[in-house]
This record gives C-alpha cells, sequence and structure tokens, in this order.
C-alpha cells in the first residue's frame, strides 16, 4: 500500500518527461528522454554503482558525524544551562554561513579527498539535528517530570529516563530533515573540487556534452537520496513508535 | 468519634501538619497564614471552586514549584523529614507511552536506580488493579479507565505513607469513577492521603474529613465528618445529606 502512491508518482513523472521531450522535439543534447538515459545507465552501470558508492558513504559518514555531535550539544544544551548561552550563538552562526560559501575554504583545509565532503554534510545535518533534539528536550511534559521529581529523581535519571526519551520522536523529526537535507553536502562538495563521486561524474559528463551520463548520474543520485530518506524514515518509525503523531491521544 | 477502626494503621502511618502555609501567585494572594492537618491513615478530602489554589496547596506540601514566598513548616508526626515519603497522583495518568504498562509501575525503581526492581510486587499489584493481562501493553492500547488504574496501581508500588492526589479521577465517566475511587479506598485505606476534588460526591464517599476551601486569600472551612467509614455507597444517607450542604457552600463560594 505504501509503495503503491511512490511508484504511480514516479511512473507518471518519467511519462511526463518522456512527453515534454516528444511533443517539444528537445534535442538529446539539452533534454535527453528517460529511454536514452536508461541506456546511458546500462552501458556503464560500474560508472554509476563506483560513484553512487562514494557519494553514498559521504552521506552516511555525515548523517553519522552530523547525529552524534548534534546529539551530544543538544544534551550539553539541555544540562548545563549555561552551555546554552554560548552553544545557541555557534548554532546560529553555523547555519548562518552558507555551507556553499565554506565549500573551497573546506576543500582547501581537508583536501580534495572524501573527508572535505563528508565534513560538508555534517555541517549541514548538524543543524537541524540539534535543533530539533534540544526543542523535544526543552518540552517535556512537565506532568512527566513532576511525577518523576517525586519519585526522587535525580537530574541525571530525569534527563535519562524521562527526557531523553520524551525527546526521541523530535529527534526522530530532525533526522527526516537532515536525511533530506544531506546529499547537497555531499554534492556541492564534489562540485568544488574531487575526482570521484556522483557530482564530480555530472561535471565531467557536462564539460565532455555527455547529457545522457549527466541525468543518469542524477536520477542514480535521486534513487539514493529517495532511498535514503525513506529507510530513515522506516526506522525512526520502528523505533519510536510512540510518535505524538500516530497517536493523537493526548486532548 | 464514635469510629471502630476496621483496620489498624501499620507503625510506618504518620500524620502531616501545614501551617502558615503562603501563596501568591500573578500578584494576588491565594491564600496566607494557611493550616492544614491531615490525620495519619486518614483520608481528608478538599473541595472547593476552581483556581482557588486546592492543587497549588497540595502541590506546595510536594515541594513543586508553584509562586513566590513558600514560607510554610511542614511537620510530620513522627517528627522526621516529609522529603522521600510522600506520593502523587495527577489527573491526568501521565504513563510514560514509551514504557510497558509493568514498566510504568516499575518507574519509581528504574528512576532511582535500584538495583533489583520488585517485578513481583508490581505484578501483584497490577493483578490488584485488574491489569494483570495487559501488564505488557502499552499505554497507548488502554481505555482512560485502565490507564488511571495503572497510575493508581504505579502509586501504590511507591509505597510512602503520604498520597496526595489532585483530581485523579475526574476525567473518567461516571461508572469508571465509582469503581475506581472504591478501588482505590481499599488499596490506600491505610495511608495518609490528601484528595483535592471539584466533586463533593466523591469526597463524601472517601474522606475521613472534608474540608470546603474558599475565600480569596482562601481559608478552609471546619471539617466534615461522616460517621460511616468510607468508601461510603452513593445512596447513603449521611452521602446526601452533606451532599446539599455541600453543593450550597461551593455555590456561596464561587466567585
Amino acid at each position: 500500500m505504501s509503495l503503491v502512491r511512490p511508484t504511480i508518482i514516479l511512473i507518471g513523472l518519467i511519462g511526463l518527461w518522456q512527453a515534454i521531450v516528444s511533443l517539444s522535439g528537445a534535442p538529446p543534447y539539452i533534454l535527453p528522454s528517460p529511454l536514452a538515459v536508461a541506456q546511458a545507465w546500462i552501458a556503464r552501470p560500474d560508472l554509476f554503482i563506483r560513484h553512487g558508492a562514494i557519494t553514498m558513504a559521504e552521506i552516511l559518514l555525515g548523517l553519522m558525524f552530523g547525529l552524534i555531535l548534534g546529539i551530544a550539544s543538544a544534551l550539553v544544551m539541555a544540562y548545563f544551562r549555561p552551555a546554552r548561552q554560548w552553544l545557541l550563538p555557534v548554532l546560529v552562526v553555523s547555519q548562518a554561513v552558507p555551507v556553499f560559501a565554506l565549500a573551497p575554504i573546506l576543500v582547501l583545509w581537508v583536501g580534495y579527498g572524501m573527508a572535505s565532503k563528508v565534513v560538508m554534510a555534517t555541517l549541514i545535518i548538524y543543524f537541524p539535528v540539534t535543533a530539533a533534539f534540544h526543542d523535544g528536550l526543552r518540552r517535556t511534559e512537565p506532568g512527566w517530570v513532576e511525577l518523576a521529581l517525586t519519585m526522587n529523581g535525580s537530574r541525571w535519571a530525569i534527563l535519562r529516563h524521562v527526557r531523553i526519551p520524551a525527546a526521541l520522536p523530535a529527534l526522530g523529526s530532525g533526522l527526516r530533515v537532515a536525511t533530506a537535507v544531506a546529499p547537497i553536502g555531499a554534492i556541492v562538495g564534489e562540485w568544488v573540487g574531487s575526482s570521484s563521486g556522483l557530482g564530480y561524474l555530472m561535471l565531467h559528463a557536462n564539460a565532455r556534452m555527455q547529457i545522457d551520463i549527466m541525468f543518469a548520474a542524477l536520477a542514480t543520485l535521486a534513487l539514493l537520496a529517495v532511498a535514503l530518506y525513506f529507510s530513515v524514515d522506516f526506522t525512526v518509525r520502528r523505533a519510536i513508535p510512540w510518535q505524538p503523531d500516530s497517536h493523537p491521544n493526548e486532548s | 468519634m464514635s469510629q471502630t477502626t476496621n483496620k489498624l494503621s501499620p507503625p510506618s502511618s504518620i500524620g502531616l501538619s501545614v501551617r502558615g502555609a503562603h501563596l501568591a501567585w500573578h500578584q494576588q494572594v491565594l491564600f496566607d497564614g494557611l493550616n492544614l492537618d491531615l490525620a495519619a491513615g486518614r483520608w481528608t478530602c478538599l473541595l472547593g471552586p476552581s483556581g482557588i489554589g486546592k492543587s497549588m496547596l497540595l502541590r506546595l506540601i510536594l515541594g513543586l514549584d508553584g509562586g513566590q514566598g513558600n514560607s510554610q513548616t511542614i511537620t510530620c508526626s513522627d517528627g522526621l523529614a516529609l522529603d522521600g515519603r510522600v506520593a502523587f497522583m495527577a489527573q491526568r495518568d501521565f504513563l510514560y507511552p514509551w514504557l510497558s504498562v509493568l514498566d510504568n509501575v516499575l518507574l519509581g525503581c528504574r528512576i532511582r536506580n535500584e538495583n533489583a526492581p520488585d517485578r513481583d510486587k508490581a505484578l501483584d499489584l497490577l493483578s490488584r488493579t485488574g491489569l494483570a493481562a495487559v501488564a505488557t501493553a502499552m499505554p497507548d492500547t488502554l481505555s482512560g479507565g485502565m490507564r488511571q488504574r495503572a497510575a493508581i496501581a504505579r502509586t501504590l508500588m511507591e509505597d510512602r505513607p503520604v498520597v496526595l492526589m489532585d483530581e485523579p479521577f475526574s476525567a473518567l465517566d461516571a461508572i469508571t469513577k465509582i469503581r475506581l475511587q472504591g478501588l482505590a479506598a481499599e488499596l490506600l485505606n491505610d495511608r495518609t492521603v490528601l484528595l483535592v476534588t471539584h466533586d463533593p460526591l466523591e469526597a463524601l464517599r472517601l474522606g475521613h474529613a472534608i474540608h470546603v476551601m474558599n475565600g480569596r486569600p482562601a481559608v478552609l472551612g471546619a471539617a466534615i465528618e461522616p460517621k460511616r467509614l468510607p468508601p461510603r455507597p452513593v445512596d447513603d444517607v449521611e452521602v446526601l445529606e452533606h451532599q446539599g450542604e455541600l453543593l450550597r457552600q461551593l455555590a456561596e463560594a464561587a466567585p
């Protein structure tokens, strides 16, 4: 059931794409047909798999580091009040400077390889995760906390047994947003300077007018991003079944 | 009083006296110099119109936040501190949605990091509250009445001599409410209980002593002490007699 709708949307979009190609008569070097793109993919699957794996690895590593850093920052801010006043501005600044603007500097510092892309993805993921989790930690249902207080829970015990589990749905939402934007960091990093990855492959193909390869790389990226989003969404739902959005039991 | 106690209070049962409670809330003095006595092993009920400060008084005893200028002294009849000897039950059940019913009952052990939570005791309490079959269920799958039963089991698991309850049955339908009142009266009959409620019938069914709180700053009226032991049936003559009187007092107190 849940897969029916995405499948219909995908087929619809490909149909629309084909219709635009047929009706407008756009030359293949502007807009190749879906079939031509599929043929480009089938002709060199190793190319897309190799570059796709690298981009995916960058995204996953970025997600991992962004998640760890984000959770740690949110916990520190929730547990040590003075830390919030120091960390919050840093957090805002980290988001106010566009990652795109940082990309050349990061490539200069961290190098041409995967590390700079992972850092980029981490930066993009860090903010939504931290903001959402911190928000969740601050908005614990007061009744839950008061109950724990009357049970003589220490501050640490209340954080561990009440505030953290209560904030997990918020962390889940943050992680979903982060997953949706994570590929941006990796791709921008690859555009600025790299020798592998789907972003590199697109630029490379573009320069050689291999528009079908460029589109096939884009389609691969889209497919990977969507698959990643749905698996994260699925995992979050399974891990946090008491999500408020699925159980509107509080009146 | 000509009461014959049907069950001896255990030695752990303590009385409580609150002297000179003061509370200001948004620049309004809710009560000032208020005194309240809770007899050991008895249910004391506090009735009064909304916003009079009943819940605030209860929170004050619990040591939860509430206004400024807390100057009350709380003394226990055994001379020891109240800290750690009082359990709280709120209007909403506040079951943690990520824990099973059994784990919710074991919540206090978890929060205090006790090494060996007494699962047998928790299971026993669940069967006494009629929840043995749903011990492993998640709270989301239970009805409102069952959730409140689980909250009662959790309160009993704490095994504190003093239990403070803030309108614990007010969100339930009439029949569930009467059943749960009976259950609570039976399971908590040796505890020192303060029950805050809107409902004169509930107070008259369950209270050994019933106070009406009214005015601003609020004062406590003289205790009504029905002769029959709680839980009294809803059609008890005394209950019906006092109910009219209490309703009249509450209507006069309402602003």
